[in-house]
């Protein structure tokens, strides 16, 4: 146990040999590997001394209690021998950069844990700690407005950071209690938090001198004076309070140097060798759609209902640069009241609304999700309460040439663009409708039409045969077809089988290799082929559905 | 009353098992066993009978069955519900003081108190004063509150590139997690949610052989997304995946599989070579098993299942004579003399030398009288077969000569002169190969011991020598020095049929496991090439006369020409390219193609198919 949490620790990480058999002595038994170096490696660490410190400890605790001296108890755990990581993650990180990259699994774990209950599990300590560093991250994301793109998905909340250039990827759960499993190693998992608070307190303690903030976090003074009269009475405790205030996330930090409108200053420019001057300008116009997304809610206000998940839609709109309130019975730190006539949005998630306030849209969570991803505002008029929401999509895609795009992305993309294709197939899809109303009146009359037509056609051919049999001649000729040869396709298919003869002279190796290739790419197509036809097959579905139920009204 | 104590103390019993005593008695006497021989039934009906079974016990120490009394009795009941053994113990009798809790008007001792308990104490006193003064020194401090949260500093504020130990660069990190697709999404376009059937299947797949590790769900709004079960579970599978997954950098081949394609001269540039399907002779009733061309390329001659043999006109695929032979044709070979005009077939025993009468006049007469200048030598030889002439009915039909063998014969093939020609027999023994002369009617056994089942044999074109293809080698003999020179091993499993490079020096075998070997014979006695085209067993080869080209067929009914290219120049290797799949022949009871032949002159091929019909590609 003592070597899989120095494992865990230290980042050692088992092996695959080269020669399998070789090393487990002919058997191949699947087993884990570590080279010898790893574990000699383990043994020179200072922090071996400690655990063993303790493992005397905890014998001696247990013999104080079995002999009920409560003093010696009180004086042993008075001396209870702790260690501290700080060397490990100076060791295993040697440059930040390092340890940014590395952040993700710390964020998720972090943000697991301080959603634990404090009971059982594992120590209450280290779940406050886990909130608290977490808490001291989102808001320095906040203060960087460094959040690039979120995503509800069933799992929990994804989002992702770009700190100091680094991608950082994080997942919180849905606040609802955890059922907690019995075939996890909670063991595990709380050595894996000792580290990663480690490493999170040391990242987060940078990051806020990065930006002039003061480490451990304050409440900016006059946002702090805003805020004590109103609780001053609710909350006995300070220290409490202090947190809870921290992560309500609507006051901004303190600095340590005041701000002196550095940020407004232009950026200077240094062109790099080599670089065209196209490669500037789309750098720069980079730089600009970068900083109008920093700035996505700057001068809106929101107002959140109870009912709506407030604290990622607290963090996400004051991540870019928007105003934020809510009831103030749901949580300390809301600054204007649901009857401030400055609200411009107010988040529902509640199929109607009784007492609308003019002025404000009312709106369903997914918007502020969907306008992030799309580095715009979205139009309103699908996220209204109670409204059939347009599909969430994923940011994190990138589709590649040949994967397969849904529709709702093509028209994103089209909107990013500047175009405006919503209102166009609207119309359209109105137009189409429109014809097919009118096609069914046309089919009305065809049919009349029809049984005129069908007579003169038996009165042409009773004359057809009366001059036929005038002729008499059993010889006919038919008009031969002229055939249309596709040069192009011609050539296709002439360089289709060359192809198709090369590939049979093929060696044994290099036909299997191009055939596993190729099947992989067939995989992909089929795969793509199928959600397009499911999705036609469902729009085809739906829209029949729609034709039925307007026929249905009008009748 | 005899005391009988038994002696042997506290041992366990059975070690008197199988002894006849159980003990011994005070006087040193051996207790001897009480004689039991009471059986199953007998303790049965001493159950039933004796009232006072109950309160029976076998005494152990002696063997002794002893009947209770009712004091006894008594006591173990008692002692059963856990009470006292004695009757007369009064467990809840009251207790009595010893000394009582009354204070006496007299003390028990009478004792002064002493002195020091009434002065303060002074090495107690003297303690104190040592605390006291330790404490005004500054020496005791009361505990100082221990704090347990960590500090955290700016430990990345000296960057040190010399203190970056050699094994980071060996690590290899972790890669992230895998970020989430529109699958994952609360509310996915529709297309990725998943159907009733492709439910089930994910149900029935094991864990680890999922492609996704959730079902994608679609709520209808943000409130009625529930919590994810298995969060923990993936966040522990991830640790576990961190330290305990062997972690490699793996080089990844990223090959364009257009570079894996050998470059290869265009098809168009080798032509001509056959392309399309010309002309298509119909006529026979049931699977062409063999085909053959005169040598002026006039005259097609087929064989079939039917019985028949059929003459056709090449140019106009006109069916100009149809000869019924009375048994199943397994091969047809006309004479390659363009000054002979006959034709051997192989009808089940025997071979027959048909002069077809077609074409020139004169040519069909002068062999007839070829065949009738034959005088019979004066003395008789023995021959391992027999010729025979044919009979009135049979000349007019155009039947010359018969050879019959004693078995039946597989296939025929002239020598390139036109005098001898060579026959199969499916036999064991070593008569499976017989060599005729026509125009001495001689015939002979070449191989005076058999090498495993002949499956074709075939002439040299120019030098005498003789190819025998079994199962899985091909023998080359040379007929001259009457010695084997050569065996190539074909790398098949069974070889079906054999051609030859009209040049003499390469051979193409093709093989009932789809394979077609290629032999320079001048190189190697293993194939040059192994080409595996086909999909389905090969059943004929063949090679052009004049230009490079070589054909297979197979019974996946596709005809597949190919450009094979000889150079005069000894070190160039034969350059093998395929120009053109042909396809036409409808499969039938699985099978396609059974023979191809090509033109004497041109570059034409002929393909004979189980569906009936031999057709002709140009």
């Amino acid at each position: 146990a003592v070597t899989r949490r120095l494992c865990i620790l230290k980042g050692i990480y088992p092996h695959e040999p080269k020669h399998k058999k070789k090393v487990n002595k002919g058997s191949t038994a699947a087993r884990t590997f570590y080279l010898l170096k790893d574990i000699k490696f383990l043994l020179h660490e200072p922090i071996v001394n400690k655990f063993r410190e303790y493992k005397v400890f905890v014998r001696k605790l247990r013999k104080a209690y079995g002999k009920s001296e409560w003093s010696t108890v009180d004086r042993l755990k008075d001396n209870k021998p702790s260690y501290k990581l700080d060397h490990i993650v100076k060791e295993r990180y040697p440059t930040f950069v390092d340890a940014l990259r590395d952040l993700d699994d710390a964020l998720s774990m972090c943000f697991l844990f301080s959603t634990f209950p404090r009971s059982g599990k594992c120590h209450v300590q280290t779940i406050q700690l886990c909130r608290r560093l977490a808490v001291e991250f989102l808001n320095y994301v906040i203060a960087s407005r460094s959040l690039r793109k979120v995503f509800l998905s069933i799992k929990g909340i994804y989002y992702q950071a770009e700190v100091l250039g680094q991608p950082v990827t994080w997942i919180t759960p849905y606040a609802f209690a955890h059922d907690h499993p019995t075939d996890v190693d909670y063991r595990v998992m709380a050595t894996f938090t000792e580290f990663y608070t480690t490493l999170l307190g040391f990242v987060n303690f940078r990051l806020y001198q990065s930006l002039n903030l003061l480490y451990p976090p304050k409440i900016d003074g006059q946002a702090d004076v805003e805020l004590k009269p109103a609780e001053g009475k609710e909350y006995a405790m300070d220290s409490e309070s202090y947190l809870e205030k921290l992560s309500a996330l609507s006051a901004s930090l303190a600095r340590a140097v005041a701000p002196t409108h550095e940020d407004e200053v232009e950026m200077d420019e240094f062109p790099v060798e080599g670089e065209t001057a196209e490669q500037l300008d789309a750098r720069k116009k980079e730089q600009e759609a970068l900083e109008k997304h920093k700035k996505l809610f700057e001068g809106l206000r929101f107002f959140l209902n109870r009912e709506v998940p407030r604290e990622p839609l607290a963090f996400i709109i004051r991540c870019f640069g928007g105003q934020v309130s809510w009831d103030k019975s749901l949580c300390i730190g809301a600054t204007y009241d649901v009857s401030d006539p400055s609200i411009t949005h107010q988040i529902v998630d509640r199929p109607r609304v009784e007492r609308q306030v003019v002025g404000r849209y009312y709106l369903q969570p997914q918007w502020v999700f969907d306008s992030v991803n799309a580095k715009l505002c979205l139009p309103v008029a699908d996220y209204f309460p109670g409204v059939l929401l347009p599909p969430h999509l994923s940011p994190f895609v990138t589709e590649q040439e040949g994967d397969y795009v849904p529709p709702e992305k093509l028209k994103l993309l089209a909107m990013q663009r500047g175009e405006n294709p919503d209102e166009e197939s609207e119309e359209e899809e109105e137009e189409e409708e429109e014809e097919e109303e009118e096609d069914d009146n046309d089919k009305e009359e065809e049919e009349e039409d029809e049984s005129e037509k069908e007579e003169e056609m038996k009165l042409k051919k009773l004359e057809e045969q009366k001059t036929q049999s005038s002729k008499a001649l059993p010889v006919k000729v038919t008009a031969g077809k002229v055939r249309l040869e596709d040069k192009q396709r011609l050539e296709q298919e002439q360089q289709s089988e060359e192809k198709r003869l090369a590939i049979m002279m093929m060696k044994k190796r290099e036909k299997y290799l191009y055939k596993k290739i190729m099947f992989g790419k067939k995989r992909k197509v089929r795969e793509a082929n199928k959600l397009a036809a499911k999705r036609k097959a469902h729009d085809t579905a739906v829209k029949e559905e729609k034709k039925k139920s307007k026929k249905a009204r009008r009748a | 009353l005899q005391d009988i104590r038994n002696t042997v103390g506290n041992i366990p019993m059975e070690w008197y098992q199988d002894f006849p005593h159980i003990g011994y008695n005070l006087d040193g006497k051996k207790i001897y066993k009480p004689i039991r021989n009471k059986d199953e039934l007998d303790m049965f009906l001493e159950k039933m009978e004796n009232p006072d079974y109950w309160r029976t016990v076998q005494d152990k120490m002696t063997g002794a069955d002893i009947k209770l009394t009712d004091e006894q009795v008594d006591l173990v009941h008692r002692l059963q519900k856990g009470q006292f053994g004695d009757v007369h113990f009064d467990p809840y009798e009251p207790a009595v003081d010893f000394f009582t809790h009354e204070v006496m008007i007299h003390p028990v001792t009478n004792r002064p108190a002493d002195k020091r308990s009434f002065i303060p104490s002074l090495i107690e006193k003297e303690k104190v004063s040592k605390l006291v003064h330790a404490i005004k020194m500054g020496w005791i401090k009361p505990r100082k509150p221990k704090d347990d949260t960590p500090t955290y500093y700016d430990l990345w504020a000296h960057e040190d590139p010399n203190s970056i130990l050699g094994r980071h660069k060996m690590h290899v990190p972790a890669p992230k997690m895998k970020l989430p697709g529109h699958e994952e999404s609360y509310n996915p376009p529709p297309e990725y949610l998943l159907s009733e059937e492709e439910k089930l299947a994910w149900e029935q797949q094991e864990p680890a052989e999922r492609k996704l590790n959730f079902v994608p769900q679609q709520y209808q709004c943000l409130r009625a997304v529930p919590a994810y079960s298995r969060f923990i579970h993936e966040r522990f599978e991830r640790c576990l995946d961190l330290y305990l997954c062997p972690r490699q950098r793996k080089m990844r081949v990223n090959v364009d599989p257009e570079d894996l394609i050998p470059k290869l001269p265009k098809p168009r540039d080798l032509q001509p070579f056959p392309t399309t399907q010309a002309l298509v002779y119909r006529g026979h009733t049931s699977l062409v098993r063999c085909l053959s061309v005169s040598p002026s390329g006039q005259w097609l001659v087929s064989g079939s299942d039917d019985c028949t043999v059929r003459f056709w006109e090449v140019c106009t695929a006109r069916c100009m004579k149809t000869l019924p032979v009375g048994g199943v044709v397994k091969s047809v070979a006309w004479n390659p003399n363009a000054t002979i005009c006959l034709v051997a077939i192989c009808v089940e025993q025997s071979v027959l030398l048909v002069n077809p009468c077609l074409g020139d006049k004169l040519l069909y007469g002068a062999t007839d009288q070829l065949l009738e200048s034959y005088v019979a030598p004066e003395e008789e030889r023995v021959q391992p077969v027999q010729w025979v002439t044919a009979t009135m009915e049979e000349h007019s039909k155009g039947v010359r000569l018969v050879v019959q063998h004693s078995k039946a014969v597989k296939q025929v093939t002239w020598h390139g002169k036109g005098d001898y020609f060579a026959s199969v027999v499916s036999d064991n023994s070593n008569m499976q190969v017989l060599i005729h002369q026509t125009s001495k009617r001689w015939s002979q056994n070449p191989f005076r011991k058999s090498k495993g089942l002949v499956q074709c044999v075939l002439f040299h074109p120019i030098r005498p020598y003789f190819f025998v293809a079994t199962q899985r080698y091909v023998r080359v003999y040379n007929l001259l020095k009457q010695e084997l020179t050569k065996k190539l091993m074909t790398n098949c499993k069974w070889v079906s049929s054999m051609a030859i490079h009209p040049g003499g020096d390469n051979i193409i075998c093709g093989s009932y496991d789809s394979k077609l070997a290629w032999f320079d014979l001048d190189l190697s006695t293993r194939p040059y090439q192994l080409l595996r085209h086909h999909k389905k067993a090969l059943r004929s080869v063949a090679f052009h006369k004049h230009y490079p080209l070589f054909a297979s067929g197979s019974d996946d009914g596709t005809v597949i020409v190919c450009h094979g290219m000889v150079y005069n120049d000894l070190l160039q290797n034969p350059l093998l390219v395929p120009v053109k799949v042909l396809k036409g022949h409808v499969l039938t009871l699985d099978l396609g193609v059974l023979d191809v032949l090509f033109h004497p002159t041109q570059p034409w091929v002929f393909s004979s198919g189980a569906d009936g019909t031999v057709r002709l590609y140009t």
